[in-house]
């Protein structure tokens, strides 16, 4: 008898320490839900680069989950000297002969020839990038900002990305020169009005 | 352009930060009517497969409630389980998940200035809320991590449950330190250590050269999880049972969760046929008849430890606080402040990517080390926090293994059990119910 009482006790203890913990934990998930849903970001937030901070380390091209990286080359033209010689294009110490325009892949900085280079007028030269080819590497890039104008920069190119919670190339950045934008202005071009 | 050698050789001399678009050559005034090429980017794309994700978790959280709890299939649940693993596993490629989204939401409630993506809110929420009502169904056939593990569990040992229940210690200290470098926005270690998303990403659903990737970027984890899958073939599901932080949280609220899974809706009777049905040790045994003749030796066990809960939470916090600073050095700006300070105070020679990167910016010197000395001020507190929060573990553990329980029936282990129903094909009573309902055969 007394046994019975007991485990009735028991019971009746351990049922109501769940329904304490069923109270607490419903009032832990709606409080975090009521702190954060206002908070949150309706039209979501996507990776990009800060050219202000990207030093062109290179890792772009090799820590992103995809394979190409979803970082290219974007070029701004209206930064662009359109120069006979561009330090984005043609490997250190190469002087092109006049009129040459497609010099051979060794003259060339990139390492996939994804800068097509194009005479318009004069000793000028547009330069643009297919970012099919373009790896993300950064090499014209340093070229351009160390002898040039700077107005190649990378980007996060939206098609490409597939938005991992934690970047891997932003985790491998050694500038922190990755942070989230909102979805809506995706990009932080150089030269253009930073949307943020 | 001859001149270029000559500006080439200025700029050596004065390097200077070129960042900010140096208009070294101006922009040339064309005269043939040339028209420049605008910046063409493509735009983001829409939220829509992200809010099919949440949708796509709702169906998986619900159906899997249904199926473990009505239903009571093993099949059905396998099945649901191979297709959140084919869905969120290799086709989303393991991300988002709520087990990283605890990281979002940690560094979310820390610093009012992150923009958490609601998506994350949603997975680390309905899975809670799907385990207050219905225990751990997510664990059982939504979570990927989990089902990659589940389908390679072939021949799983019995852990002994001293091992078990110290290697469960694991994941809450695992929580808490993810907590902390989420919420210093020092690294979101739980997405850097996920040891499956690597595989996720070897099957190349959306990326042709996916074999590449795997092998370029992730080789340490592609071998990790390789080791995790290879010692799940005999210790069924390890991640889940000594590492999930997101099954710490579960662990927790499943002991108070509305509903739960049952091995029989009828009566047990207690044949001992499940006994060494769950590969996780998840079932617990009836007690045997009257308490122990020596209770008086585990009471004064139990007040021992009680009076021995300050202690370790204090030891846990003196050594948290001890932590904090080699801690605080895994942010970002910590490091770069402190290469910049060796740098200015001449005891290096030269200059790294990370002081580069920082002079670069053009920002004055005292800027920086203020914001880390920021940086390692939240790490003073947190470094004890997370301390405590380990005692605390540690001292619950010890007084929950001390404290008496009476049970009369084989019943799930409400925290360990994970709903996976294996359990039900054994239980004679259950086989006895199903077929006079007429319903599936189940072989074990």
């Amino acid at each position: 008898m007394a046994k019975a009482a007991d485990s009735d006790n028991k019971v009746t203890r351990r049922s109501l320490f769940r329904k304490g913990g069923l109270v607490v934990g419903t009032a832990g998930v709606a409080g975090t839900a009521a702190a954060l849903a206002p908070r949150g970001g309706a039209d979501g937030y996507v990776w990009q680069i800060d050219p202000d901070k990207c030093i062109q380390c290179g890792n772009c091209a090799t820590y992103c989950v995809l394979d190409p990286s979803a970082v290219t080359c974007v070029h701004n033209h209206k930064l662009c000297g359109y120069c006979d010689l561009c330090f984005g294009y043609f490997s250190p110490g190469f002087e092109p002969e006049a009129g040459i325009e497609i010099p051979a892949a060794e003259s060339q900085l990139c390492p996939t020839e994804a800068i097509k280079r194009r005479w318009i007028e004069g000793p000028h030269y547009e330069y643009t990038i297919d970012e099919d080819l373009c790896i993300g590497c950064g090499k014209c890039i340093l070229g351009c900002n160390n002898f040039g104008n700077g107005s190649l920069f990378l980007q996060v190119i939206h098609n490409r990305c597939v938005n991992c919670n934690e970047c891997s190339i932003a985790e491998a950045c050694p500038s922190d020169a990755f942070r989230r934008v909102p979805a809506d202005h995706p990009y932080l071009l150089k030269g253009e009005d930073d949307p943020a | 352009m001859r001149y270029c050698p000559l500006i080439l050789a200025a700029l050596f001399l004065t390097p200077s930060p070129a960042a900010l678009g140096a208009e070294r050559f101006a922009l040339p005034q064309f005269k043939s009517g040339y028209e420049m090429p605008p910046i063409d980017v493509p735009p983001a794309s829409s939220d829509t497969l992200q809010y099919l994700d949440v949708a796509a978790l709702v169906v998986a959280l619900a159906l899997a409630s249904y199926l473990a709890l009505r239903t009571r299939s093993r099949r059905a649940l396998w099945v649901l389980m191979a297709a959140s693993l084919v869905y969120f596993g290799f086709y989303r490629g393991g991300c988002i998940c709520a087990i990283g989204a605890i990281q979002n939401v940690a560094l979310a409630l820390a610093d009012g200035g992150y923009a958490v993506p609601l998506v994350a809110v949603a997975f680390f929420l309905l899975p809670l809320a799907a385990t207050l009502l219905f225990g751990r169904t997510f664990c059982a056939a939504v979570c990927p991590l989990g089902a990659i593990q589940d389908i390679v569990a072939i021949r799983p040992i019995r852990v002994p449950a001293w091992l078990d229940h110290g290697l469960g210690l694991l994941a809450y200290v695992y929580l808490g330190a993810a907590v902390l470098f989420a919420a210093t926005g020092a690294a979101f270690l739980i997405c850097e250590y996920d040891p499956f998303v690597a595989i996720f990403r070897l099957v190349p659903f959306t990326r042709p050269n996916a074999w590449m990737e795997a092998f370029g970027g992730s080789m340490g984890m592609l071998i990790l999880g390789a080791a995790f899958l290879v010692a799940g073939l005999f210790i069924a599901r390890p991640y889940c049972r000594w590492l999930c932080p997101y099954g710490a949280l579960l662990r927790l609220l499943s002991r108070a969760s509305k509903w739960h899974v049952t091995i029989t809706p009828d009566e047990c009777i207690q044949c001992t046929l499940c006994e060494d049905s769950c590969p996780f040790g998840a079932i617990a045994k009836p007690t045997t008849g009257a308490p122990r003749p020596d209770r008086v030796i585990d009471r004064r066990r139990l007040a021992l430890l009680l009076i021995l809960v300050p202690v370790l939470l204090a030891a846990g916090g003196g050594f948290g606080w001890w932590l904090g600073d080699p801690f605080s050095r895994m942010h970002f700006t910590v490091q770069q402040a402190e290469r910049v300070r060796l740098e200015e105070t001449g005891r290096v020679e030269g200059t790294e990517d990370i002081s580069d990167a920082f002079y670069k910016t053009q920002q004055p010197r005292e800027e920086l080390y203020a914001e880390a000395d920021a940086i390692r001020d939240r790490f003073a507190v947190g470094g004890p926090l997370l301390g405590v929060w380990v005692g605390l573990v540690v001292a619950v553990k010890l007084i929950h293994l001390s404290v008496y329980r009476t049970r009369t029936d084989y019943e799930p282990d409400r925290a360990a059990c994970l709903s996976c129903g294996r359990c039900f094909a054994y239980c004679p009573v259950e086989r006895k119910r199903l077929k006079t309902l007429g319903g599936e055969p189940t072989t074990p």
